[in-house]
């Protein structure tokens, strides 16, 4: 992308975006990243969801957790080749996206499917309930060990463990592909961009870019 | 066989069903020629231009030919028939169609004896159903029935619902219902009826024959592959307690399971 060696426009929306988030904190993340929940929760109870709430709530929430991910996916990519620093708001986006996912399950579990048989032999039986709550399952160390005592505690090993979220970020699309019927583009699309994101990080393509510059 | 003129409202088993009002029948549906989400084929199906309609009817039949749908209805003896829509996606509604036996459009044609199957087949015309841009089945949609099931008093096709003509997104003008069978073997806006002896292509098992058979009856024992047939979502219960136990042909057993005698389900599925 930079090609030129003098600052052009794109340098100065690089820096005009780094000055800025040096003064915008992380925190209100958390505060903003509480409303889709809240409103489509809201929404499901006062009937604006349609005629199916559930299944509406299930998918938007499953959704919103992709983006998350795929946000959250975008950072390192975005210093490495675009010199935009977003590191400090990982954290924050890594976690939201963990508690989307656990409400997407939750409402799976409490709103859709409710009989705890059912549930059980849903998890075991069927391949992308298996898929999505295995991506699920790998999040929650992740989750645990998303602070600053932990990332002391962990030392190097911190790193390898969060690449962790390449594995579940992998499995929570093919989950969506998973559970559609027929073929639709949606859930390849979603594919498509994980796959791109951790493709821009294998060290092969890291060479390359710089060999190019 | 006349089945037509005792198909009245003793086949509207089973009793009690309360309907879904129109606004849930009319917004939630699967019409994938309209695009894939619920709610496409209410946005989206308005295009569809559904006058003048003729439906061919040919193959194995003493008079085939270019059926007008006004004189098809015109023939038909229109009645109201409230019948539980399972859909294998494990959700359900409740529907008041008003349509008449596929029995008596068929013995008007003149199904030759020994006729085995009947294939039907929905409109495709890209430019009033932007869903056919992508290949999310094998277009047109066509589907199938046994002659037997085809024939049987609780086969309609419907032609409206509420009392008033069918929304374009329910299958406008003319659409069938077979209540003991997965929703998506209704297939709708008919264009086509193929009397024949070979078991006809339908769209579902052709694009996944694991998952979807030919039959697809209502069956809480045999599970789709991807998820249980136990239970399904009621439409319309609202967020909490809105599951039910799936009945064996969709409460029809009484009427249809003779159909099936003697054959294994889980393998005819």
């Amino acid at each position: 992308m930079a090609t030129t060696t003098s600052p052009g426009p794109w340098d100065r929306v690089t820096r005009t975006v780094n000055d800025a988030t040096r003064k915008v904190p992380a925190w209100p993340l958390y505060i903003i990243g509480a409303v889709p929940p809240v409103w489509i929760f809201v929404a499901g109870l006062t009937g604006q969801l349609g005629v199916d709430p559930v299944k509406a709530m299930e998918h938007q929430m499953g959704e919103w957790s992709l983006w998350l991910i795929i946000a959250g996916l975008c950072i390192t990519p975005l210093q490495r080749f675009a010199g935009i620093r977003l590191l400090k708001y990982r954290r924050a986006i890594g976690l939201l996206a963990f508690f989307y996912i656990l409400g997407h399950l939750l409402i799976w579990l409490v709103l859709d499917v409710q009989i705890p048989s059912q549930i059980i032999a849903d998890i075991v039986k069927r391949p992308y309930v298996t898929v999505g709550f295995a991506a699920f399952l790998m999040l929650i160390p992740l989750a645990l060990t998303s602070n600053n005592r932990s990332i002391r505690w962990l030392g190097a090993g911190w790193r390898k463990l969060h690449q962790m979220v390449y594995a579940a970020a992998i499995l929570g699309a093919l989950h969506f592909i998973m559970l559609v019927k027929g073929f639709q583009l949606e859930p390849f699309i979603y594919a498509a961009v994980i796959l791109a994101l951790l493709a821009l990080r294998l060290s092969w393509f890291t060479r390359w870019s710089r060999r190019g510059r | 066989l006349g089945l037509g003129s005792i198909a009245g409202p003793a086949f509207a088993a089973p009793e009690g069903l309360e309907p879904n009002p129109i606004e849930d029948i009319t917004n939630y549906n699967n019409y994938y020629e309209f695009g894939t989400g619920k709610t496409d084929p209410a946005e989206n199906a308005g295009a569809l231009t559904t006058q003048p309609w003729t439906v061919k009817i040919d193959g194995k039949v003493d008079k085939p030919g270019d059926y007008q749908l006004e004189d098809i209805i015109a023939n038909a003896q229109i009645e109201e028939r409230i019948y539980r829509l399972r859909c294998v996606e494990a959700w359900s509604m409740v529907i008041p169609w008003n349509g008449f036996t596929l029995a008596s459009l068929l013995e008007r044609a003149g199904v030759q004896s020994g006729a085995k199957y009947v294939a039907f087949e929905t409109v495709a015309r890209p430019e009033e159903m932007p869903g056919l841009r992508y290949p999310v089945l094998n277009w047109p949609y066509r589907e199938g029935l046994r002659m037997d099931e085809a024939m049987h008093p609780l086969t309609i096709l419907a032609t409206g619902l509420y009392g008033k003509d069918l929304p374009n997104q329910n299958g406008a003008p003319l659409r069938l219902v077979v209540p003991w069978k997965y929703g998506f073997k209704g297939i709708k806006s008919i264009v086509r009826i193929t009397v024949q002896d070979e078991e006809p292509f339908t769209s579902w098992s052709d694009a996944n024959g694991r998952e979807y058979g030919f039959y697809s009856n209502v069956n809480p024992e045999v599970n789709h592959p991807r998820w249980s047939q136990a239970t399904e979502r009621v439409i319309g219960a609202g967020l909490f307690g809105s599951r039910r136990e799936t009945e064996m042909f969709n409460g029809y057993a009484d009427e249809v399971a003779s159909l099936y005698a003697g054959m294994d389900l889980k393998k005819f599925y």
